[in-house]
């Protein structure tokens, strides 16, 4: 089974073992959903952003052995963020307030959303490259038809309807998984 | 009744919107993490055992670095300035 399709559990259990291929694709995986909680959901400014995601990889890697329950990765990376986030604007704030008074407005439904993002997002690494690549590019990097199809040496026309095949087979993927 | 369907497309679309990559450079630095870990033990080490070597790393800790081949990250440097003033 290669790196992308291992199962976050036993992904923790390579890394306590110190494999780095595997801290690595950890890092890949949990990336976008570290950054855009603190982009996206906390409104960050881009270098606090940059030391809430270092540090939170950081204390990650140092804690993955008291991690008692290795399927929870994801729920324990999540509130790690967003605790990193509460302490970064309260470091800039002078007044005392609540860890709620300092979240943004609708910072739940954002993590909500960020939450069936990631589900989406591990879907998608399952699907053939070049749906990934395309979906990938389209969605989540926002580039044109053109950029696309010079990127992927594939004529313009035809990247919608690739685009339309590759949403189905993304669609299917996730009603397999939650039929 | 109807139901709806879990994953329409334009949902699929926003899900898929909201995941941006993070700059690379970010992802190669946690990237890095172990190595960087390695190194900073590596070198705590060292000036543990060689008093000589650690009172280079207190007097100037880049230059001493760099006298020795190393090439820590920023953030490499920090945790040794944490770790070196600890001790």
């Amino acid at each position: 089974m290669s790196l992308v399709s291992l199962p976050d559990a036993q992904l923790v259990a390579r890394c306590r073992a110190g494999d780095q291929a595997a801290w690595a694709e950890l890092v890949n995986r949990f990336s976008r959903y570290v950054y855009a909680i603190a982009v996206h959901a906390f409104r960050l400014s881009e270098h606090d952003a940059e030391d809430v995601f270092q540090e939170c990889f950081a204390r990650v890697y140092q804690n993955l052995d008291r991690l008692r329950d290795d399927q929870a990765l994801r729920p324990w990376i999540g509130q790690l963020t967003r605790r990193l986030c509460i302490d970064r604007l309260r470091l800039a704030s002078r007044e005392q307030v609540t860890d709620e008074e300092l979240e943004p407005p609708g910072v739940e439904d954002s993590l909500s959303t960020l939450d069936e993002a990631l589900t989406v997002h591990e879907a998608l690494a399952v699907l053939p490259e070049n749906c990934q690549e395309i979906l990938d590019r389209f969605f989540a990097r926002d580039e044109s038809y053109r950029d696309i199809g010079d990127a992927l040496g594939l004529p313009s026309g035809t990247i919608a309807s690739r685009i339309s095949r590759c949403l189905s087979k993304l669609r299917s993927e996730l009603e397999g998984r939650n039929p | 009744m109807t139901r709806t369907p879990p994953f329409d497309e334009e949902r699929l679309a926003q899900f898929l919107r909201a995941l941006p990559p993070a700059p690379e450079a970010w992802v190669e630095a946690a990237r890095e993490l172990p190595l960087a870990r390695t190194e900073l033990d590596e070198i705590v080490a060292r000036a543990e055992a060689d008093a000589a070597f650690r009172a280079a790393l207190v007097a100037d800790l880049e230059a001493a670095l760099a006298r020795e081949g190393y090439e820590p990250s920023e953030r490499t440097l920090d945790e040794l300035r944490e770790r070196l003033a600890s001790e």
